[in-house]
């Protein structure tokens, strides 16, 4: 045994030498994947904006809520309630701190690490300061071929920021989002918890001029259709309703 | 999502795309007629277009809630005894037919409550069909929920919506409101006798949760990731109780097929594809709407009529994504004259998922097309599954080299080979529906891909390309995740 550890020392003595290293051992010939930037931290690193002796409690309103919220539960799955209060407390906050994480725990009666497992896998909790306008720009197939990316680059120019970065002002945070579901009114920008659709980039430049300037336009279409109607005239749904009782079979 | 199928009825429904059905297996007679030309009268959302009042007042003028405590008074045989007649298969994706789903959940009751959970996480690209339904028609739904929660047994329903729709969430909210004030739901519901709740949960922002068990434990206050299966929801489901979760749209047709007779809607599509069904064409045509259709209408027609054609005229036409990105992109001569419905898409190796038709016309990358969607999947894979964790991402990244044609035409059949590694290895179908798109890609753009690749070599390096080819195979399983 002690023979083969003579060994094995002596090959590693000689291996870290650069000279011989590089002559008899090789670099490995296998290349390992490039690392993966995730588009979000999953480890929480305190800060002094975020850490777990910052504040928070909900407010009066948000606890009235929050019990009409809980109730909706079968008592004993009280925990079900997780994902409702944790946007609760975004809403209050404006983003979700560990502090805000901790509330909900509280409130619960669940460990706190059961918390950070649902808000660490939901991309809609932003666990970082988000400005006040939370641009979400779809940009998954049916917006790209609609020209997402021209929004993209649109956005972009005229914040002067880059996906997943906030304006110095504190005003816009852009970033990416998959699918929205509005595809058929592409491209879809998401401002916030409204939608804003059908946009080109000289709408889009105007939308965001609008929120600088502290209006907030209506939500919906930019290019004058109401909801997801054909853009040149409706194709069905053209006569009235019909009435309650219209085809209803004669034995109910 | 395309939600509950992903579960019973994509198990299913693999034989199926591996061109051995096993299921509905009846060869499709020649049709008898033509599909398509719904009449208005015929349409079940009325209010697609929201250009009348979603609340309670203009619902009931457009005869939601009409006769409900008669049906309900009828009993869960006869209700799931007309949706069996209807031919109502789900709308969700898998199109497994809800009669029989709803029936599984009458087994002699243990005591437990059972609750219907109703899957409005629309997220599958392309698909936006039940947001239209949710801001529109909120009344169907909720009607829905009784008609089909009383064909359970259940004693209450939850609205799962998915995060990002807000404003529709607040519409269903208002619109649930409006029904427990007027003892529509709630106790004694439309005075039958029957208790029965509504709520609205609403996710946060993940496309796995529009499946099934998934959704379940989101649910549940958990993280999305998808339960092995057996038990079956129907079995243990939410809070460990027997459940069925369906696609809104599946809910809220409901109660019209009751009042007007599973016949009436059975007069419509094919035999086996009855009913009408609401398709969301977006992409490159010239005005993109949802529309409510006949099953069975051909593609072309149902592009023509209501979206004023392909951009630049019907031969610009490229490729069709005929059902949601998670079903096979079919090519132009195949979309000439197929029919928009669940077998016969099934036959060209595509199929109907969530009939959210995504248009591509001559101008289109379509293998970027392809990729963003690698792209999307690898986003929102749970991370639960190894063949799909991984898998998505090696897709991801070998399909962005195939954008750029930066490969050797060989890790073609090597990408095919690592779909079929992830397809049928994962607990949900999340793997499945990765893979099929770059199937498709494969199946019908292969040349398309060779081009590309030969136009990088031509213009390139050969040094840069000699990792990749057959004179170190040792290499590739490494320089495949090198991007």
């Amino acid at each position: 045994m002690s023979l083969i550890n003579v060994a094995r020392t002596s090959i590693r003595l000689i291996a870290n030498k650069p000279f011989v290293s590089a002559r008899f051992f090789p670099k490995k010939s296998f290349s390992v994947s490039a690392t993966t930037k995730s588009d979000k931290l999953f480890v929480h690193r305190d800060t002094p904006e975020n850490n777990p002796s910052v504040p928070f409690e909900f407010t009066t309103d948000n606890l009235r809520r929050a019990q009409e919220i809980i109730k909706r539960y079968p008592p004993q799955y009280k925990k079900a309630a997780v994902i409702p209060l944790l946007d609760l407390g975004q809403r209050q906050l404006g983003w979700t701190s560990l502090s805000v994480m901790n509330a909900v725990a509280k409130l619960l009666e669940i460990p706190p690490m059961r918390v950070y497992e649902v808000a660490t896998f939901y991309t809609m909790f932003n666990r970082e300061p988000v400005g006040k306008y939370f641009l979400q720009l779809c940009t998954t197939t049916p917006c790209q071929l609609c020209g997402s990316m021209e929004i993209l680059k649109t956005i972009e120019d005229h914040l002067k920021i880059k996906v997943g970065e906030t304006t110095s002002d504190k005003l816009f945070t852009l970033v990416e989002v998959e699918c929205a579901g509005a595809c058929v009114n592409a491209p879809v920008l998401a401002i916030n918890d409204d939608y804003y659709e059908d946009l080109t980039p000289e709408s889009t430049i105007k939308l965001l001029d609008s929120f600088k300037s502290g209006k907030i336009p209506k939500p919906g279409p930019t290019s004058g259709r109401h909801t997801c109607e054909p853009k040149s005239g409706f194709t069905t749904l053209t006569s009235e309703p019909t009435g309650p009782g219209f085809g209803v079979r004669d034995d109910l | 999502m395309v939600d509950y199928f992903f579960i019973v009825a994509f198990r299913v429904i693999r034989p199926i795309f591996k061109g051995k059905a096993n299921f509905a297996t009846v060869q499709n007679p020649t049709p008898s007629r033509t599909y398509g030309n719904l009449k208005d009268e015929d349409r079940i959302f009325t209010n697609l277009y929201c250009r009348h009042d979603f609340r309670l007042k203009g619902a009931l003028k457009r005869g939601d809630w009409y006769k409900t405590k008669e049906i309900i008074l009828k009993g869960h045989e006869w209700i799931i005894q007309e949706i069996k007649t209807s031919g109502l298969r789900g709308r969700g994706g898998a199109g497994f037919p809800s009669g029989l789903k709803w029936s599984f959940m009458n087994k002699p009751s243990d005591g437990r409550p059972k609750y219907l959970v109703v899957n409005a996480d629309e997220g599958e690209p392309g698909t936006c069909k039940d947001r239209e339904i949710m801001r529109g028609d909120p009344h169907k739904l909720i009607e829905g929920c009784l008609v089909a929660g009383r064909a359970m047994n259940a004693s209450a329903a939850y609205i799962y919506i998915r995060g990002e729709f807000y404003n529709e969430a607040s519409n269903v909210q208002e619109a649930i409101n409006e029904a427990y004030a007027a003892g529509l739901i709630g106790k004694n519901a439309c005075g039958s006798g029957y208790d029965f709740d509504v709520y609205i949960h609403r996710g946060a922002g993940a496309y796995i949760c529009g499946e099934e068990t998934a959704l379940i434990e989101s649910l549940e206050g958990k993280q999305g990731k998808p339960r092995l299966k057996p038990p079956f929801p129907a079995d243990v489901g939410l809070f460990g109780c027997p459940t069925t979760v369906a696609n809104v749209e599946t809910v809220a047709v409901a109660p019209t097929i009751c009042r007007r007779g599973g016949p009436w809607f059975a007069s419509f599509g094919r035999e086996k594809n009855s009913g009408t069904k609401l398709f969301c064409i977006s992409g490159h045509v010239n005005n993109p709407c949802t529309v409510e259709e006949e099953m069975s209408i051909p593609l072309k027609e149902l592009i023509e009529r209501h979206c004023g054609g392909v951009r630049g005229g019907w031969d610009n036409l490229l490729a069709i994504i005929p059902g949601g990105s998670s079903v096979p992109v079919i090519p132009k001569h195949i979309c000439d004259d197929v029919l928009m419905d669940f077998d016969a898409l099934r036959d060209v190796k595509s199929g109907l998922g969530t009939a959210a038709v995504i248009v591509m016309d001559k101008s289109t990358d379509i293998v970027q097309a392809i990729s963003r969607l690698s792209d999307f999947y690898k986003h929102e894979s749970c991370g639960q599954c190894t063949p799909c964790r991984e898998g998505t991402k090696w897709l991801m990244g070998v399909m962005s080299r195939f954008q750029r044609g930066y490969a050797v035409p060989r890790e073609i059949d090597m990408v095919e080979e690592l779909t079929k590694q992830i397809e049928g290895h994962t607990i949900c179908a999340l793997g499945d529906a990765a893979a099929w798109p770059v199937q498709g890609l494969i199946r019908h753009f292969r040349p398309e891909l060779e081009t590309r690749m030969k136009l990088y070599a031509s213009t390139h390096d050969e040094k840069e390309l000699s990792k990749f080819s057959s004179a170190a195979p040792g290499l590739d399983r490494y320089t495949l995740s090198m991007v």
